[in-house]
C-alpha cells in the first residue's frame, strides 16, 4: 500500500513537472531554471554545512569556477552545453579538494574566515588582465542558449530554449538529489555526521577523518560547480560581478532557509533566494539584503531547522 | 630607493588602519572566540555617520568624536540585542548571525546614505611637515591618529579597574563573575570598544578609498589577515601584523604582482597563516583538552 502511494506520488510529480512549463510564461521558466539551478548549489553547501558542520562562506567562488569552466569550454574549445557540465564538476570537485586541505585544520570560525576570504578574493582573480583573453575581462563572456533537439507544441505553447533548459535542469536536478540523499543515508552519511557531532569518537571508530572531510569538501564543491555551469548555461552570460561574495551569502541564506542538514529543504531555500529578492527589490535596491539579514538572524534565533524543520515539528505533532 | 621608501612609508600609513581593524577583531575574539564578520560594514556604517555630520556643517573632530562615540553606543547595542541570545550557541549559528549582520549593516548603508561613492574630505594638510618627499599629509596624520588610539587602549586596559574587570571577564569568566564582575557586561563593553575602534579605523580610511557601502570589504580582509598574522589572542602581536601586512600589500603590489590582485593576496596570506603557523607570529598556543 505505502509502495503504491509512493509511487503515484512520484508519477504526479512527474507529470506535472511535465506539464508545467508550457503554463507559464517563457520569462517565469527562466527564473524556476535559476531556482533548480541555485537549489544544486544550496544542496551542495548543505552537504558540507548542514551534514558535515564545516562553514563555508565562499562557495559562490566553486560555482564561479563552475560557470567559467563551462563558459570557457563552450567559447574556446567547441564545447557543447551538456558536455561541460562533468568537467565542472571535476574542476571544482579538484578546487574543493584543495580547499579541503586547509579545512582540514582549521574548525569553526578559522574555516569561515578562509572561505569567506576565498569569496571576496575570486570577482578580482576573474578580473585579472593575464587570464583575460579566456575569461573576458570584467565584461565577461556571452553565450548562446542550446537549441531544443526538436520541434514540439504543447497546450499551444511552443518548446523555447528556456522550456528545454527547464527539462535539462530536470534531468540534471533529480539524480543528484537522489544521489545526495542515498549518501546521506547510507555509510558514508553516518560517518559525514559522526565527525560532525563526535569527531573524536568517530576517529577512535575508525572513520578516516582527513579522507571524509577532504572528500566531503571535494563532493560539495563538485554539486555546487555543477550548479554553477548549468547556471552560465541557463543565464548564457558570465561575469565577474555576478559572483562576488554576497552570492556565498546567499547560498548560505537558502541553506539556512530551507534546513541545515536536509537533502529536500535546498528547494525552498532556492526558492526563497530566487524569488524574494525580486519582491524585495521593489522597496528598494538595498532591501533585498537588509531582508536576507533579517530573516537569516531571525530563522537562527526562532527555527534553527528551517522550512524542513518547522515540517518535521508539525510531523510529530501529529503523531502524538 | 626613493620610490622604495616611499612604498614603505605609504604601506606603513595603511598598515595603521590595518592593525586598528585587527586590534579590533582580536578584542572580540579574546573574550568570546568569535570572529565579527560585520566589523568592516559597522565601520562603514559608522563612517557614513561621520561623512553626513560633517556635510551637515558639523567640524570635522567634533563628528570624529560624535562618531566614535555613536559606535561605541551602537557596537554595545549590537552585543546586547543581537549577539547575547547566541553566546553559547554552536559555532554555526554564531557565524549566520555575523554574516546577517554584515548583510544588514551593507544593506542600511545603501539604503540610507545612497550607492553613490563619495569623497570625503582629509582634516590634515596635503603635505606632510616631516619628511614630506615620502609621506602625504593625510598618511602622518592617520598614522598619528591610529597610534594615538592604540596608546589610548593600551593604557586603558593597564591603569584603569575597569580595563582590569575586562581583561579578568576575557580571561576567566567564571572566576571573574564569582568576584562579582559583570562578565556579560564586560563583553559588551569589550564590543563597544571593538566598534569604536573599527570606527576609526573608517574614517581615516575613507579619504583614501573613498566612502561607498562596500569601502570596508577588502580592508576588513587586510584586518583578518593582520590578527592572523600576529596571533589572534594576542592585541600587540595585531598592531604588529597590521603594520607587516600594510607594507607587504604595498612592496608586493608595487614590485611583484601589481594592484590587480590585492585581495587574492590577503587570501593567501590568510589561509597561508592559517594552515602554516595557526598561532601567528606572536600567539599562544592552543591545547585542546579531550
Amino acid at each position: 500500500m505505502h509502495f503504491i502511494s509512493t509511487r503515484l506520488i512520484w508519477l504526479v510529480v512527474l507529470a506535472g513537472l511535465f506539464v508545467l512549463p508550457f503554463l507559464l510564461p517563457n520569462f517565469r521558466v527562466f527564473q524556476i531554471n535559476l531556482m533548480i539551478v541555485y537549489a544544486i548549489a544550496v544542496l551542495g553547501l548543505n552537504i558540507l554545512t548542514g551534514y558535515a558542520g564545516q562553514i563555508s562562506l565562499g562557495h559562490g567562488a566553486f560555482y564561479a569556477i563552475g560557470a567559467y569552466a563551462a563558459a570557457i569550454l563552450m567559447e574556446h574549445a567547441g564545447f557543447s552545453a551538456y558536455a561541460t557540465l562533468p568537467v565542472a564538476a571535476v574542476v571544482c570537485f579538484g578546487a574543493g579538494v584543495l580547499m579541503g586541505f586547509p579545512a582540514l585544520r582549521l574548525g569553526g570560525h578559522y574555516l569561515a574566515l578562509a572561505t569567506f576570504a576565498l569569496a571576496m578574493a575570486v570577482p578580482q582573480l576573474l578580473k585579472y588582465k593575464a587570464i583575460a583573453p579566456y575569461t573576458g575581462g570584467v565584461q565577461g563572456i556571452v553565450l548562446s542558449k542550446p537549441n531544443p533537439p526538436f520541434e514540439f507544441r504543447f497546450l499551444g505553447a511552443p518548446l523555447t530554449e528556456d522550456r528545454w533548459l527547464f527539462f535539462v535542469t530536470i534531468a540534471v536536478a533529480l539524480p543528484l538529489f537522489l544521489l545526495a540523499s542515498n549518501l546521506i543515508k547510507g555509510r558514508i552519511g553516518r560517518a559525514i555526521v559522526a565527525i560532525r557531532d563526535q569527531p573524536i569518537a568517530a576517529g577512535a571508530l575508525g572513520v578516516n577523518l582527513a579522507w571524509v572531510k577532504t572528500l566531503t569538501f571535494g563532493l560539495s564543491a563538485a554539486y555546487t560547480g555543477i550548479a554553477g555551469a548549468l547556471g552560465a548555461v541557463v543565464i548564457a552570460f558570465v561575469a565577474p560581478d555576478s559572483f562576488t561574495s554576497f552570492l556565498s551569502i546567499s547560498l548560505l541564506v537558502g541553506v539556512v532557509v530551507g534546513g541545515l542538514g536536509s537533502i529536500w529543504g535546498a528547494l525552498f531555500g532556492a526558492a526563497f533566494i530566487q524569488f524574494v529578492p525580486n519582491v524585495a527589490d521593489e522597496i528598494s535596491k538595498s532591501a533585498p539584503w537588509a531582508v536576507y539579514g533579517a530573516i537569516l538572524i531571525a530563522l537562527i534565533y526562532v527555527a534553527p531547522g528551517g522550512v524542513m524543520g518547522a515540517f518535521k515539528k508539525l510531523k510529530s505533532g501529529d503523531a502524538k | 630607493m626613493d620610490s622604495f621608501l616611499l612604498q614603505i612609508f605609504s604601506g606603513l600609513a595603511n598598515g595603521s588602519i590595518y592593525a586598528a581593524l585587527g586590534l579590533a577583531l582580536v578584542m572580540i575574539y579574546q573574550s568570546t572566540h568569535h570572529i565579527n564578520f560585520a566589523q568592516g560594514e559597522m565601520a562603514t556604517f559608522a563612517t557614513f555617520i561621520a561623512w553626513t555630520l560633517i556635510e551637515r556643517g558639523v567640524p570635522y573632530w567634533l563628528a570624529f568624536f560624535l562618531t566614535v562615540g555613536i559606535a561605541f553606543v551602537g557596537g554595545l547595542l549590537v552585543q546586547r540585542i543581537f549577539i547575547k541570545p547566541v553566546e553559547r550557541a554552536p559555532v554555526l549559528n554564531n557565524v549566520i548571525v555575523f554574516v546577517g549582520l554584515l548583510v544588514i549593516f551593507n544593506a542600511m548603508s545603501g539604503w540610507i546614505f545612497g550607492q553613490t561613492v563619495k569623497a570625503f574630505n582629509s582634516p590634515f594638510p596635503t603635505t606632510s611637515l616631516v619628511l614630506p618627499q615620502y609621506i602625504s599629509g593625510h598618511q602622518l596624520g592617520s598614522l598619528g591618529v591610529t597610534l594615538g588610539v592604540l596608546l589610548v587602549v593600551f593604557l586603558f586596559f593597564k591603569y584603569t579597574p575597569i580595563g582590569l574587570a575586562m581583561r579578568a571577564a576575557a580571561q576567566n569568566p567564571d572566576s571573574a563573575s564569582l568576584v562579582g564582575i559583570p562578565v556579560s557586561w564586560m563583553l559588551a563593553l569589550g564590543w563597544g570598544l571593538a566598534s569604536a575602534i573599527g570606527a576609526v579605523a573608517g574614517i581615516m580610511m575613507a579619504p583614501v578609498v573613498f566612502l561607498d557601502p562596500n569601502m570596508m570589504g577588502g580592508i576588513l580582509l587586510y584586518g583578518f589577515a593582520a590578527a592572523l598574522l600576529g596571533g589572534i589572542d594576542n592585541p600587540w602581536g595585531a598592531v604588529i601584523g597590521g603594520f607587516i601586512v600594510g607594507v607587504l600589500e604595498n612592496i608586493l603590489g608595487a614590485y611583484v604582482i601589481g594592484t590587480e590582485l590585492k585581495l587574492s593576496v590577503a587570501l593567501v596570506l590568510i589561509v597561508g597563516t592559517l594552515t602554516l603557523m595557526p598561532n601567528g607570529l606572536f600567539g599562544r598556543k592552543v591545547v585542546t583538552r579531550v
